[in-house]
């Protein structure tokens, strides 16, 4: 299997795909890389020449940011955030939602699991 | 959805003329203001500001990160004292 930017060993899917298992490569940003460095999408992964590899890592190193350096970015991001004490730093502190949705239901991708609270009327009770 | 680029951030001008007025006489007495919508820029930077909440004026001193961000972003507006008969 290929080696790409570290650790990501992508299968034997179409390039294109296989390269959006790397962190920071969706759709779009594979799709310009290879683009770039004209080789075929849709070729799969391990049909890949030792050039065609060389290309994409190379391209992949020179424009963006993916896996270790894309997720420490992200964390100073959050972390300044929190630092200068402002709204959204707030609520990442309290792992709520940041852009004023409705947290009374839902929002559980912040919140995470349900807690559930005794004594709390369900909401057939409320009616 | 951001503001459009061509009017450039809107800095609330009667602030910016009291920090401008403290620049020159070097004074650094925390502003009182309620302009909450208004974008920090790196003007303010080093100053104090209180910022109305609705209720109070929470003191924010305004670092070079803060820049960009809104005034009222640090004076939160809501106090949430958790819930009830939740125990400690």
């Amino acid at each position: 299997m290929p080696r790409l930017s570290g650790v990501d060993i992508p299968n034997d899917k179409r390039v294109v795909i296989s390269l959006t298992y790397i962190y920071g490569i969706g759709d779009d940003a594979s799709r310009r890389i290879l683009a770039a460095t004209n080789v075929n999408p849709d070729v799969r992964a391990k049909d890949l020449t030792e050039d065609e590899l060389k290309k994409i890592a190379q391209e992949i190193e020179q424009n963006h940011t993916v896996e270790g350096a894309l997720r420490r970015q992200v964390q100073g991001n959050v972390q300044r955030l929190k630092d200068i004490g402002c709204w959204r730093g707030l609520r990442h502190r309290k792992g709520l939602p940041l852009r004023g949705q409705r947290t009374k239901t839902n929002a559980r991708t912040r919140k995470g699991k349900a807690k559930t609270v005794a004594g709390k009327k369900s909401i057939k009770a409320m009616r | 959805m951001g503001r459009s680029v061509k009017k450039g951030p809107y800095v609330d001008l009667k602030l910016l003329k009291k920090v401008m007025a403290q620049k020159e006489s070097g004074d650094r007495m925390p502003i009182k203001t309620w302009a909450r919508r208004c974008t920090i820029v790196p003007e303010f930077v080093g100053h104090t500001f209180e910022v109305h909440n609705g209720k109070i004026y929470p003191k924010v001193f305004v670092v070079e990160d803060m820049v960009g961000h809104k005034l009222g972003e640090f004076s939160p507006t809501r106090v949430f004292r958790g819930h009830t008969g939740r125990k400690k």
